[in-house]
């Protein structure tokens, strides 16, 4: 995990109502951000969410048809993107496929005129970084899928940006490989102190690299926060039900107290009781979210009358350091319950068929409005 | 059985999908070319076929005995006519090459960065010019360049000159014909390289501070070689060897190498002499088709991944 520490007082990027047309459609729409100095901001979100686009506004290969944004309080409007304080790493890495390692690197710096000692000494140095020292002299196509990943990243910050565009980094990389990509990104982020801007459709990626994560759909952006803050309190049905996977029921609110509320879910056949307020209308149509770690499984009848339903078990999954049981309740709704495998013998585990009640704690439900 | 069967049928059309243009290279271009070779060391003689055999059997020695004449190559050498007209054709062929370059290269960039459609429609114009006889659409140049022809005409019209220019029988009519010709064979190769470019490696490089200008010599056009190369070597090879154009629009004090040979061919029948010529400028295009063909498995095995 990163180190998940920003400070908010240095605002870097500022996305002021920016909206991108192309004809009638409409990629972005008046999206307002603000990026911290030194933080990982991931946009995620699914395909033609316009996160893309807004990446590209950033680096200046659009322009908004709406809106301002300001890099380091300087207004971008109509800066070139050979003039920008920003460096790019492409989906594609769009390595230059005539040029060696060690001169696609140095193409930064051989555009600002440098000399020819500085501009080997750094682009030296930048390979030692990546770890891509022996292969200077190779030519993309001789590297692997990881190895061009590493080449991209050094020549976007052979310049050493303030501000990093990172498209999908990992997209074209293998899990293995990702997982450990993902860690070493961190590292050189916090090394260099870059800010990275980050777009990705994959929320585990998003997860483990953001400090936050812009969720966007649609063009808007929908929730902003830190991971913890986008998968334990999702502001609509939309983020709880894109990150993570999440039980959905629709029910109504039937008592609503400053200190707790009851929610009558029909479909679940129980009242869902929360031990938080919230600010709806009286007896308003509302969604309870409840993560599938956050129910309990047991095969005894519980003396609880609230937070408790009973089903049967019609699917397992086992994943090995979890297990994924759908359970069908009386309304015929499936449920969605993980259950870390803490043991492994496996006598005591729920099996197919058998009747299970399901709990869970009046702080998990989420209750959502929109 | 029946598996062997399908082995052989694959093995044997395999055979004969490569065995088809073997074949006809050899029918239409090896064959034709040992004749030519032959006849280029040989001696002219007034009955027919114009040439000497080279090949006798000797009733004494009971041996067949060939009898090489190298003096047509020796010609080639001595006769500083022959030299300079060598001399000539490459210039002239390299310096249309190099205008067709100059002028195709941005058709071809243009043509390849329009929207999908228009695109074809250039490409379209950009072939039209075939549908016309070639020699007719030379001819047709004679009416524009002439003393009294359009060209002058407007001009003493506008008042630009004075005086008619000379602007036919001349070096520069020869270039006007050449890249008017083959400006097709450039800008068709360029473009169907032009066309398949990344142009997010144009970003990249916009990224990283490079301005268009700059991306053009660092990106575009190293990436064009191929492209490059390939329409020179179209418009430079069957250059060197032009006729029509020369003889229909050159100068008359300085001949090119394809007017020479149809000379000896057809004027002094001098077959021999003539052969030589054909193989000494096929020796000499040889050259650069070869530092192509290592240009291109060069850039096959980059290609592969």
């Amino acid at each position: 995990m990163s180190q998940k520490t920003v400070d908010r007082g240095q605002e870097y990027v500022r996305i002021e109502g920016v909206t991108k047309r192309f004809g009638d459609f409409v990629a972005v729409d008046s999206v307002s951000l603000s990026i911290f100095k030194g933080e990982i901001f991931c946009l995620l979100g699914g395909s033609g969410c316009g996160k893309t686009t807004l990446l590209r506004m950033l680096a200046g290969f659009e322009s908004p048809t709406a809106g301002r944004i300001l890099i380091d309080g300087q207004d971008m409007a109509g800066i070139p993107p050979y003039e920008r304080p920003v460096n790019m790493m492409f989906q594609s890495y769009a390595l230059f496929p005539h040029m060696t390692v060690a001169k696609n690197v140095a193409f930064g710096l051989e555009q600002e005129g440098l000399g020819k000692t500085e501009i080997e000494r750094r682009v030296g140095e930048m390979l030692e970084i990546v770890k891509l020292g022996e292969f200077a002299r190779r030519k993309p196509h001789q590297l692997s899928g990881g190895q061009r990943q590493r080449v991209a990243l050094a020549r976007a910050l052979i310049k050493k940006p303030k501000l990093l565009l990172l498209d999908e980094p990992l997209g074209a990389l293998d899990k293995k490989l990702r997982e450990y990509t993902q860690f070493e990104l961190i590292n050189l982020q916090e090394q260099l102190g870059v800010t990275f801007v980050v777009v990705t459709h994959d929320q585990e990626e998003a997860m483990t690299l953001a400090s936050r994560i812009g969720v966007m759909n649609k063009g808007q952006i929908v929730q902003v926060g830190t991971p913890t803050d986008i998968y334990e309190f999702p502001s609509s049905r939309f983020v709880a039900d894109f990150i993570g996977s999440v039980n959905m029921f629709e029910g109504q609110l039937t008592e609503d107290e400053p200190g707790h509320v009851r929610i009558r879910c029909p479909e679940l056949d129980a009242t869902v009781y929360v031990n938080h307020g919230i600010s709806a209308a009286p007896e308003a149509k509302v969604a309870v979210a409840i993560r599938p770690e956050k129910i309990e499984l047991t095969r005894s009848e519980l003396a609880a009358t609230e937070n408790r339903t009973r089903g049967t078990v019609k699917e397992i999954a086992y994943m090995g350091d979890m297990s994924v049981y759908l359970v069908r309740l009386e309304s015929g709704r499936l449920v969605r319950v993980t259950i870390p495998n803490t043991e492994r013998h496996a006598d005591e585990r729920i099996v197919w068929d058998e009747m299970v009640y399901l709990s869970w704690h009046p702080s998990s439900p989420v209750v959502l409005t929109v | 059985m029946n598996k062997a069967l399908e082995t052989l049928q694959v093995w044997f059309g395999k055979r004969l999908v490569i065995g088809v243009p073997y074949f006809w290279l050899l029918l239409f271009f090896a064959i034709p070319f040992l004749i030519v070779f032959k006849i280029s060391f040989s001696w002219m003689q007034p009955i027919q076929p114009g040439y000497a055999p080279l090949f006798s059997w000797v009733e004494e020695t009971q041996r067949f005995v060939a009898t090489l004449n190298f003096s047509n190559y020796e010609v080639l050498l001595d006769d500083p006519l022959y030299l300079g007209t060598f001399l000539y054709s490459v210039k002239v062929a390299a310096i249309s090459t190099v205008l067709c370059l100059l002028v195709g290269y941005p058709m071809a960039y243009a043509i390849a960065r329009c929207p999908p459609t228009t695109r074809n429609l250039f490409l379209m114009l950009i072939i039209l010019p075939f549908w016309t006889s070639f020699l007719l659409r030379v001819y047709a140049w004679i009416g524009l360049l002439k003393t009294n022809g359009v060209i002058n005409n407007s001009l003493l019209a506008l008042g630009i000159i004075d005086q008619p220019l000379t602007l036919l029988y001349t070096d520069f009519a020869v270039y006007i014909g050449i890249v008017y010709s083959y400006l097709p064979f450039m800008i068709l190769p360029l473009y169907s390289n032009l066309e398949k470019h990344d142009l997010t490696l144009l970003e990249a490089a916009a990224d990283l501070g490079a301005s268009p200008v700059k991306s053009f010599f660092w990106i575009t056009l190293p990436l064009s070689m191929p492209g490059i190369v390939a329409g020179c070597l179209l418009v430079f090879i069957p250059a060197v060897g032009e006729y029509v154009i020369p003889s229909l629009l050159g100068r008359t004090d300085q001949l090119m190498i394809g007017t020479v040979l149809s000379a000896q061919f057809f004027g002094a029948r001098n077959w021999p002499v003539a052969s030589a010529v054909a193989i000494a400028l096929l020796i000499m295009l040889l050259i650069p088709i070869m530092l192509f063909q290592r240009y291109q498995r060069r850039e096959l095995q980059a290609a592969r991944r």
